[in-house]
């Protein structure tokens, strides 16, 4: 039995992601959708193993904006619905986002964002806390596993409420932290699906779901908030902790309640430092943040990413400054928290000893002192290609093809693991020239490729994983097509949504709960749109590298490039060698060989060492994923491949 | 019962030694002798050849930050010899603890040839000199031994619990992997628990 089922009142160990499926679940969620991406996916992925035992439908839609009007139909037939998304993902779904909002919904939407401060995991750090603010609904911020559930399951009776969207927003250092969750009950499963549009357009429950008229549901929407506002004076996840006079208000949420505890512990604050923590952030509580600001003479505001929090509390306290009077206020504006990256206790704990003037010091100088002189004995350990990526051997390709091309071909990239193709040397050979949201490599490839009037004759190729050819890539291949402008499109299908965990999507004859469902074919698409398409294996380097040279040859039309191998981590694929490598040391010639390393140096596959003392390249058995691409590679042909016996 | 409250533990490695397959059953031994276990960890992208931490806090009372301060690890637990030391310059102080295992796993950089991996000796020279205590064990080659790399993460836990630093024993792993392992994994990775208990 999953551990998302566990009875009431059982104590177990939830991953935050986790904690918010168990919330979803203990109000009666029907309804849950999302794309995946870290840190949010396992929301998703833990509730489509629980579909049967609770009455569920389970998408992994094919991007976020599909996804939130997929869960909006559900709310307007009066299901409970939840969709999840990265903060990337927010961005896909604001359009539709902006109109819902608008609208109005039924049955509790909850729109649950899972946000990467210090990109940990994503190509930038942006938030989604202003749209909150922006479409005028409440934003609940959990800091806790136990809040990340309850808040979860209350965010669904708000939204019935206030007929809107109630937005939930996680970090991932809450989303994929874990920690003791006591479950709710899991209610009775009787929910039926009725949209009833007979009533007039200003029934919100019985009419027609439109955002007219706009200014009267617009009134109405506002008068809501409001009334969120009051209600959100007395929620047990706003409270606060600490002297009855502090010296020094910290305001916070989120994980970053947590760091601020602990920082204040760290430096021995507790009698003079207190925490007024908000689980709710928009619309902020009014009378709250008044009682605390005039109880202290500072205040400190401890957030991530952007000055979101301490811009609303310093605009109410603006409007209250006269009755409660002058404060000090300190947080991101100032410089006393970083303006970027993520905090963490003993960022925090800095930021308080700026403010009392306390050296806070770990461990003793000496100690400090020994541990400096030993990180410059550490090795860098940089991200690249796993042993086996097919990647890597698809940009050995791409970069053989502009070689042979000679044309200083011009790749752009896109959002997969595949992006470590626009880093230095080190990762993927230093081939991808831009990188920027889901689809755009393409997009933007389709507007260099129109840059040849005014001189930019380079070749023009992207590259693009499967689960992103369905999600954003295909407008642009399609405006590619339509307006001649004749790239090279390099799908690099590795059969799943592989960096976020392998969740199937349109190309894929499975389901999100394994169901089987009719698969979307790429090629045929491809086709469909007009484009020249070829499938290759990435690891049959000869033919893969012959196809791209011949494809960037034609500039008449638009290629499509298919590189089909299923990724090295993918449960059908993982521990099992296809082949047994090794290096016939009479065979390398070391240093000496033309090559310069090729092997090592360029290909750089974690599985094939340098060995310093031999002067020979090694294959490290234990992580060799027995691919078998460097046999292909080495002039020599010093590196063998076997069969390797079946597993 | 816990030394001190609340006890740090650091487990760090390669993206790919399963990190996060031991930290959570060591925290679900951990829950289930009643204690508060708070797991810091980030997946995804991140793992990718990187290296990888999770940092375990148990208490007797409350969550904690899923983000353990600098130089307050108690126990360090590497799947990887480097990624111990680099663990312990940020997170080390005179009274932790390690064990790590000996197998490398060379950086990219190291590779190629452009960076130097620090020998065993100095690795291990190191850990005596900063910390209170230390293990240095060739999980690894006992993994693969047992017929499977991967099993070098159970391996360490096995090997935590005969050091004594933590309240958890054969029992509460074989109760904790019977909530999602079918018998045949049960089997494989209790072999390795007890080939780390052998280790100490």
């Amino acid at each position: 039995m999953s551990n998302l089922l566990s009875p009431a009142n059982k104590v177990v160990l939830y991953m935050g992601n986790e904690a918010i499926a168990r919330g979803a679940l203990e109000a009666g969620v029907n309804v849950a959708c999302g794309y995946p991406g870290t840190p949010s996916s396992e929301v998703v992925e833990s509730l489509s193993k629980v579909t049967t035992e609770r009455n569920l439908y389970v998408e992994w839609s094919t991007n976020e904006k599909v996804a939130l009007e997929v869960a909006a139909a559900a709310s307007f037939a009066s299901l409970r619905s939840l969709c999840v998304m990265k903060q990337n993902g927010v961005n896909v779904a604001s359009d539709f986002l902006l109109h819902l909002t608008a609208s109005g919904t039924r049955g509790g939407l909850v729109l649950v964002t899972c946000e990467d401060p210090g990109a940990l995991s994503s190509v930038n750090e942006g938030e989604s806390r202003y749209f909150a603010r922006m479409l005028e609904i409440p934003l609940l911020e959990p800091a806790t596993f136990q809040e990340a559930k309850d808040m979860t399951k209350w965010a669904f009776e708000l939204s019935e409420k206030i007929h809107n969207v109630v937005m939930l927003r996680s970090v991932t250092r809450l989303s994929h932290a874990s920690g003791n969750v006591i479950c709710g009950r899991l209610p009775a499963k009787n929910s039926k699906a009725h949209f009833d549009y007979s009533g007039s357009m200003m029934d919100p429950l019985r009419g027609p779901v439109v955002s007219t008229p706009v200014v009267p549901k617009h009134t109405i929407q506002q008068k809501k908030l409001a009334e969120t506002a009051n209600l959100f004076e007395k929620i047990l996840c706003n409270y606060y902790e600490g002297p009855k006079k502090p010296e020094l208000l910290v305001i916070t949420s989120s994980a970053c309640y947590l760091y601020s505890r602990e920082a204040i512990g760290m430096l021995g604050l507790q009698k003079r430092v207190g925490i007024l923590k908000l689980g709710s952030t928009w619309p902020l509580p009014p009378q709250l943040l008044k009682k605390h600001l005039k109880a202290a003479g500072k205040v400190l505001i401890v957030e991530e990413v952007l000055s979101f929090l301490e811009e609303n509390v310093k605009t109410l306290y603006a409007g209250c400054a006269k009755e409660i009077g002058v404060k000090a206020f300190y947080g991101k504006n100032d410089g006393t928290i970083p303006s970027v990256g993520e905090l963490n206790p003993d960022i925090v704990a800095a930021a308080l000893g700026k403010i009392f003037r306390i050296k806070y010091k770990p461990v003793a100088d000496d100690y400090a002192h020994a541990m400096q002189e030993i990180e410059k004995i550490i090795p860098l350990r940089q991200q690249t290609f796993c042993a086996g990526c097919p990647h890597r051997a698809s940009y050995w390709n791409i970069n053989a093809a502009l070689k042979l091309d000679g044309r200083a071909g011009i790749v752009c990239g896109d959002i997969g693991c595949y992006t470590l193709g626009a880093l230095t040397p080190a990762n993927g050979f230093n081939t991808v020239r831009t990188s920027h949201s889901m689809g755009s490599g393409t997009g933007i490839a389709s507007g260099f490729a129109k840059l040849d009037a005014f001189g930019l004759k380079n070749p023009i190729l992207s590259v693009c994983g499967d689960s992103t050819f369905y999600h954003a890539a295909i407008p642009a291949l399609i405006n590619a097509r339509h307006n001649n402008a004749n790239l090279t499109m390099i799908v690099l299908d590795n059969s799943g949504t592989a960096m976020t965990g392998f969740q199937p999507h349109p190309g894929l004859c499975s389901g999100a709960s394994g169901e089987t469902l009719p698969a979307i074919d790429i090629a045929e698409i491809a086709r469909g749109i007009g484009a020249e398409v070829a499938i290759c294996d990435p690891f049959d380097l000869e033919k893969t590298t012959a196809q791209l040279t011949t494809f960037m040859e034609k500039a008449d039309t638009v290629k499509v490039l298919i590189l089909r191998q299923i990724c090295a981590l993918s449960p059908e694929k993982k521990g099992k060698k296809k082949y047994l490598m090794k290096v016939n040391e009479e065979l390398c010639r070391g240093e000496e060989c033309g090559c310069n390393r090729l092997c090592t140096r360029i290909f750089r596959c974690p599985a094939l060492v340098w060995d310093k003392v031999k002067k020979k390249a090694v294959v490290d058995e234990v992580i060799c994923a027995g691919c078998g691409v460097c046999y292909s590679i080495c002039p020599q042909k010093a590196i063998t491949k076997t069969e390797a016996p079946p597993q | 019962m816990i030394k001190k409250n609340p006890v740090n533990i650091i487990i760090t490695g390669v993206g790919g030694q399963g990190n996060v397959l031991a930290s959570r059953v060591l925290a679900g031994m951990l829950v289930s002798a009643g204690y508060f276990v708070t797991i810091g960890e980030t997946f995804g992208m991140s793992q990718r050849g990187g290296s990888v931490m999770s940092h375990l806090r148990i208490s007797r009372q409350s969550v904690l930050s899923p983000q353990i301060p600098g130089g307050r690890a108690d126990i360090i637990i590497a799947l990887e010899p480097v990624e111990a030391l680099r663990v312990l310059t940020k997170y080390g102080n005179p009274q932790t603890v390690i064990l790590a295992n000996e197998r490398e796993v060379y950086p990219i950089g190291v590779i190629t040839g452009e960076l130097n991996y620090p020998s065993s000796q100095i690795i291990k020279e190191k850990f005596d000199k900063y910390s209170a205590k230390n293990w240095f064990i060739d999980a690894t080659s006992a993994a693969v031994k047992l017929g499977n790399p991967i099993l070098s993460n159970i391996i360490m836990v096995g090997a935590l619990s005969a050091t004594k630093q933590l309240p958890i024993d054969r029992r509460a792993f074989q109760r904790e992997i019977k909530k999602d392992m079918t018998a045949d994994k049960q089997k494989i990775n209790l072999a390795a628990f007890d080939a780390g208990v052998g280790m100490i």
